[in-house]
């Protein structure tokens, strides 16, 4: 049982990156009818936004240590960063510690503003074109992110570690009743998770308690109806670009110190945040989210031994199996609307 | 008027001059095909294969950094390197056979299409005599029949399951990076003496090749000193959180885990594991262990602080030389020559390239002749010193470098980016050196060379 717990835990935290990024994907599909395939590389873009961050918290000057050599045994360069001289060094230490959980300020604007710059400097021209052309030229828009990502950081993974205060495990199965040491978990896939989920009631509630929000909703629903009422709908899901842009690049941010980010990051998420989408319903927010959670612990429940034991190589196959059924049996996905790309 | 009389003498003397008329093209056509791609002008061509694309895409970057070094060297500039360190005193710096060395560089990709594909462009087109580099197994099984199949050298770059000097050995190919038996061998004793011979082991395994490969070296290395290995895992190679796979090794019974992971897979596995509180953890009341057996500098830096106290093996370290005295000779110099030129120590990756490339110029010296039948003759049973890893012997049976292996851990508090590793000890050759026809690496034949001609 305690297994069992503990892999459902791991498909929650898990699933929270799926509907995170689902979330943006299925927001930008309901808005604009767009099938971004660059909505992976904006979840990388926001994990170089933390790798950024800590950098520029981090820039040191240069001090000769005559006492030490380098490994050419010339007097050694240390690096001291500027923080620690303008703070002290256990301030400046503390700030840079907490390099992730401040890159969501940074992550923010900056994500928004690669989110309107994407869809007015290139998207807006596809929206008449086919899906076939909008899937093509996010997809290439994605390789370029990519490509120009690992011209200035390097294709091997940059480690990025959370706040000292959230590093380690505790033991989870001790709160709930179990014998200690039979459910250790993360403290910050526990941050993930409690992330994702204020992530997803803010964007709900955006949309559902403002009258921004209930104006783009009236706007996925019917685009043209809107617009003759005099709103300039054509802004607002600019924004909401904007803003999907954003949720993948926070989502981005606070999953580097689960896996050091590398350029390729973007890629290993996408295609799985589609099957996400496909299996919530296109168009459908509740359904991305549901959909996410559902197939992360899918996941994670394959890949417990004796499942792997029963049916060998399910765990590569689990999720593409639950997509064949679910569309098997209800074609539009869990949440599906009629209408949404039937045409 | 003359009139045309056919006689014995005349016939016989018309029959030389047509007969020699007829062998002179024949003589030069097999001259010129006597071996693919024969040096003509005053330069000879190698080909680079690494990945310069991809997640191996830094160290492809080292290794062409190190083929750069070395046709420098070969050519007389810098200060030599290992010209001076190596045994074999042929090399003057005057180029290969007094011919000026020129390279070009290929994209593996790390797929084994697209280095076969590289590697085939680099033979026809610019007419590359070697071909070297890489940064995978996968793509040196590929590449490797590919230049056998051609009648070009491959000098393998770093490759480390059994299969590339096993099952799928070649006659053209050599190896001079270690493997997962030798990884096995030398860990197996220093993990025994650290953590107990009474030891129950996990594995996590990446699904494919060079993780079943280390694996089983890894596991019967270990069994045969006492352990146990009471569960094994393959995980899909594509698979980027390992959490599940993580979370049931710490119920399992085992106090070891074993990342059988390479690149991304292991920054990431590992990671996951000490987020999971592994290394703090206790089992069966022993401390938990994490051992990953093979692991390069690149990785060791991707894990950040996560790599501290991981046991692991290498084919070479940049300060062996200064840690363990001469037996080491040519690590220093090279150590020198990278380092100035550069900025940062060399990897592993770069070491082996650069000493494969200084090794096929030797051969070919010291055979006088490119042809890859005579370069294979010379490069066989091969014995040599001062290139890094003590003595040396590329053995001819399967065309695999014997010599030490350095057993290595994650350093606690590194002083730099470059310094993450420290050398725990170095395991003698004797005790890494296996029989041609071991087990682990039954199946192959190296068949005979090909020259292309």
């Amino acid at each position: 049982m305690d297994a069992i717990i503990l892999q459902i835990l791991n498909g929650l935290d898990k699933g929270s990156a799926y509907a995170l990024i689902a979330l943006g994907l299925t927001l930008i599909f309901g808005t604009l009818g767009v099938v971004n395939f660059a909505h992976g590389a904006l979840f990388m873009l926001g994990a170089f936004c933390a790798v950024t961050l800590s950098r520029i918290l981090s820039l040191s000057h240069v001090v000769i240590d005559e006492s030490r050599k380098d490994f050419l045994g010339n007097p050694m360069k240390v690096e001291v960063p500027y923080l620690h001289e303008w703070f002290g060094p256990e301030v400046g230490a503390t700030i840079i510690d907490w390099s992730v959980p401040l890159s969501i300020l940074f992550a923010i604007p900056v994500m928004i503003l690669i989110g309107v710059i994407m869809e007015r400097g290139l998207i807006k021209h596809f929206y008449k074109r086919p899906h076939a052309d909008q899937i093509l030229v996010t997809f290439g828009l994605a390789i370029v992110l990519q490509e120009i990502i690992k011209y200035y950081y390097g294709a091997n993974p940059i480690p990025t570690p959370a706040p000292e205060a959230f590093a380690g495990s505790f033991d989870f199965g001790v709160l709930i009743g179990f014998d200690a040491n039979s459910i250790i978990y993360p403290y910050w896939r526990l941050v993930y998770f409690g992330f994702a989920m204020v992530l997803v009631a803010a964007v709900f509630s955006f949309l559902q308690f403002t009258t921004f929000g209930m104006v783009v909703r009236a706007g996925m629903a019917d685009r043209e109806t809107v617009g003759l009422l005099g709103i300039n709908i054509d802004k607002r899901f600019t924004i909401m670009f904007g803003i999907a842009a954003a949720v993948a690049g926070l989502a981005g941010v606070m999953y580097t110190p689960i896996n050091p980010p590398n350029y390729h990051m973007g890629m290993d998420f996408l295609v799985l945040s589609f099957v996400v989408v496909v299996v919530g319903g296109m168009g459908s927010l509740g359904g991305a989210v549901a959909a996410g959670f559902l197939l992360g612990v899918l996941e994670s429940l394959a890949s417990m031994g004796w499942v792997i034991d029963l049916v060998p190589g399910i765990n590569q196959i689990i999720i593409y199996l639950v997509a064949i059924v679910i569309l098997l049996t209800r074609p539009r996905g869990l949440m599906g609307r009629k209408g949404v790309m039937e045409e | 008027m003359s009139k045309f009389q056919l006689n014995r003498r005349s016939l016989i003397k018309s029959g030389v001059a047509v007969g020699a008329g007829l062998a002179l093209p024949t003589i030069f056509t097999s001259s010129a095909r006597a071996y693919l791609n024969e040096p003509k002008g005053d330069t000879v061509t190698l080909g680079f294969n690494v990945p310069q694309s991809g997640p191996y895409a830094d160290e492809g970057a080292d290794e062409l950094r190190a083929f750069e070094l070395a046709v420098e060297h070969l050519n007389g500039g810098g200060d030599g390197g290992m010209l001076n360190t190596f045994s074999s005193k042929v090399l003057d710096g005057t180029g290969i056979l007094g011919k000026k060395v020129g390279f070009v560089s290929g994209d593996t990709q790390t797929k084994s299409d697209a280095a076969r594909a590289s590697a085939k462009s680099m033979i026809e087109k610019d007419g590359a005599i070697m071909i070297s580099g890489g940064s995978s197994s996968g793509v040196a099984v590929a590449v490797q029949a590919l230049c056998q199949e051609a009648g070009i050298i491959f000098m393998a770059g770093l490759t480390h399951a059994n299969d590339t000097t096993g099952k799928d050995k070649k006659a053209n190919g050599f190896r001079h990076f270690f493997n997962s038996y030798m990884s096995g061998a030398a860990l197996a004793p220093i993990l025994a003496k650290e953590y107990g011979a009474d030891r129950k082991a996990y594995h996590l395994t990446a699904d494919y090749n060079w993780g079943y490969t280390t694996e089983q070296a890894v596991r019967e290395s270990t069994e045969a000193l006492g352990w146990e290995t009471v569960n094994s895992v393959l995980t899909p190679l594509t698979q980027t959180d390992f959490s599940s796979y993580i979370a049931p090794v710490l119920n399992s019974g085992a106090d070891v885990l074993v990342l059988n992971h390479y690149g991304g897979n292991m920054v990431n596995s590992l990671t996951n594991a000490v987020q999971f509180g592994l290394r703090q953890a206790e089992a069966n009341g022993k401390k938990f262990e994490i051992v990953v057996p093979l692991y390069s500098e690149l990785m060791a830096r991707g894990a950040g602080k996560n790599i501290a106290g991981i046991l692991g093996s290498q084919n070479w370290d940049w300060k062996l030389e200064n840690e363990l005295g001469a037996r080491y000779s040519g690590t220093n110099a090279f150590v020198k020559s990278f380092g100035e030129k550069y900025g940062f120590p060399p990897s592993q990756a770069a070491h082996t390239c650069y000493v494969q490339t200084m090794l096929y110029a030797d051969a070919v010296t010291r055979a006088k002749s490119f042809d890859p039948c005579a370069v294979v003759e010379a490069l066989e049973g091969f014995e040599f010193d001062g290139m890094g890893n003590g003595p040396t012997l590329y053995r001819a049976d399967d065309h695999q470098c014997f010599k030490d292996v350095v057993v290595v851990r994650g350093k606690e508090n590194p002083e730099n980016e470059f310094d993450l590793v420290e050398i725990v000890e170095v395991t003698p050759v004797e005790q890494v050196t296996y029989a041609p026809d071991h087990p682990q690496f039954a199946g192959g034949d190296l068949g005979a060379c090909n020259s292309g001609a």
